[in-house]
């Protein structure tokens, strides 16, 4: 018989209010979505029949690889539609460009967007559920995930565990979706970085502030080494990248002079000798490719969960165990 | 066990003599053990399936290649009930399952819906010569043609009865019982 996970509901906008046991039905989840990936054929006909939107306002490599990876080897149809070529250069708003697509008849929708709020915005207002790949500085849940089941593969647990965010948690989306998920599981928290690029009110949520890496180097179980967002940066947040290289850089002098070893993620595209320098990036510490694959399981996993059915017929399923 | 709601059907000693006559079937089925694999469908399946193997064993030597698939993606009614069902993983044996003679092992032999999937599963996973199906109990109630190869018993079953193969690894011990469903529940 098979028992029933914790329904995620309509959308994956947010892992601010997801408990404990959905955060980890989902990482349990993917586990066993990691095998398909290795197989001959990489497909499975879990999601054969929906169709799935991939829209995508802002530049996407990975991302939007991985999701739609994910969506093709569940058996999904799926269409991609990026800002630069759609009606959206012709002044439509993002409503209406929903709503179109509601008209043909789809299922989900993958949204990165470059407003905060953007997916919360648009998952009250079409009843196909969102998935929130990025929206401006709020948050991008599914690497947030993805960087949990990376760190539980290597250590084990994500309980007591003590992860440093490293870098520009005030631009980072991923930083926010990280530290909710992080604490709702247990793990002692620390951001590291320029004073300049730390948002205000972290301290609040019970986030542990460094602002010399060799400190946090030497407290961490985990470095979460941020992209130093090049391209939302007008003004003077850094002095130059040489200097922030110089002194928040991720090394391997760094690391070598750490007490114990450090697991290094980077949820990229990085900025090699920058935030993290080269040996680093390919050495042995780091899992960067690691989140790359465990990526694909992860938004499988919450596609699976997403396109459940639904909840009243929950009796039906226990009844359906035995076939 | 003393609950008068459970009537039991077979004891561990008439498992275990159920266990011993189907491995000797599969052994003679497939002229020996040559290229033979045990695919035991999760869970229970997986349980039968491994004292099969064990019993193979002891009576020929040859320790045979075994792996465990899990159907919850193939189902046909993931999209009618909800939430998600749990997803197992599935294991598939070193060997692969390219011209092997597979012999598919579940508990219980129902609606025939399982078996279904593990075909369209296996069917993903390569192109096996030959597909057996062993199961320890046939219960009826087909809603698909299919039927087993070989079979540990036949157990007339009412529609408010349910079957409980029971196992080591998730109940502590062995043996089949039938089981009330609750009038509520229907």
């Amino acid at each position: 018989m098979n028992p029933s996970l914790l329904s995620l509901g309509k959308d994956l906008v947010s892992l601010e209010h997801v408990s404990r046991e959905q955060i980890l039905s989902i990482l349990d989840t993917a586990e066993p979505f990691k095998e398909i990936s290795e197989r001959r054929i990489k497909k499975v006909p879990v999601l054969r029949g929906k169709t799935i939107v991939n829209l995508f306002f802002e530049a996407s490599t990975r991302t939007r690889v991985s999701f739609e990876f994910a969506e093709k080897r569940l058996s999904a149809d799926t269409v991609n539609i990026a800002a630069s070529g759609s009606s959206v250069v012709k002044g439509e708003t993002l409503v209406d460009t929903a709503r179109n697509l509601e008209a043909m008849r789809i299922d989900m929708v993958v949204m990165r967007h470059g407003s905060s709020g953007a997916a919360r915005f648009l998952s009250e207002r079409i009843p196909s559920s969102v998935i929130n790949a990025g929206d401006g500085q709020h948050e991008h849940p599914t690497q947030a995930l993805l960087d949990l089941l990376t760190i539980r593969d290597h250590l084990g647990r994500i309980e007591g565990l003590k992860v440093c965010i490293v870098g520009d948690a005030l631009h980072s989306r991923v930083a926010r979706s990280n530290v909710y998920a992080l604490l709702t599981l247990g793990a002692e928290v620390a951001i590291c970085g320029p004073p300049t690029l730390m948002p205000p009110g972290i301290a609040d949520l019970g986030v542990t502030m460094f602002t010399r890496i060799e400190e946090a180097i030497e407290w961490a179980d985990v470095l979460n080494v941020l992209r130093l967002q090049l391209e939302r940066m007008h003004g003077g947040y850094v002095p130059s990248l040489r200097e922030y290289n110089r002194i928040w850089g991720v090394t391997t002098e760094r690391l070598e002079a750490a007490p114990k070893d450090v697991l290094v993620l980077h949820p990229g595209p990085m900025n090699r000798g920058v935030e993290i320098d080269s040996d680093v990036a390919d050495g042995p510490h780091s899992v960067i490719l690691n989140q790359v694959t465990n990526g694909v399981a992860i938004r499988m996993a919450v596609l699976y969960l997403l396109a459940g059915g639904q909840q009243e017929s929950a009796e039906a399923a226990k009844q359906g165990g035995e076939v | 066990m003393a609950d008068d709601n459970r009537i039991p059907v077979m004891d561990e000693a008439d498992v275990h003599r159920a266990i011993a006559r189907m491995a000797r079937e599969i052994v003679e089925r497939n002229g020996g053990t040559e290229a033979l694999t045990l695919l035991g469908i999760h869970r229970r399946g997986t349980d039968i399936a491994s004292l099969l193997r064990d019993e193979i064993e002891r009576a020929t030597g040859e320790r045979i290649a075994y792996g465990s698939i899990d159907i919850t993606l193939y189902r046909d009614d993931l999209m009618m009930i909800g939430p998600a069902p749990v997803v197992g993983a599935s294991e598939l044996p070193p060997s692969g399952i390219d011209n092997r003679n597979i012999v598919i092992v579940d508990d219980v032999l129902y609606r025939g819906r399982t078996v279904r999937a593990a075909l369209d599963e296996i069917t993903d996973w390569g192109r096996p010569s030959r597909i057996l199906l062993c199961v320890l109990v046939d219960r009826g109630g087909r809603e698909l043609p299919i039927q087993p190869d070989i079979v540990g018993r036949e157990v007339p079953v009412m529609e408010n009865q349910r079957v409980d193969v029971l196992v080591p690894t998730l109940d502590g011990r062995l043996g089949v019982e039938l089981a009330f469903l609750d009038p509520e529940s229907k």
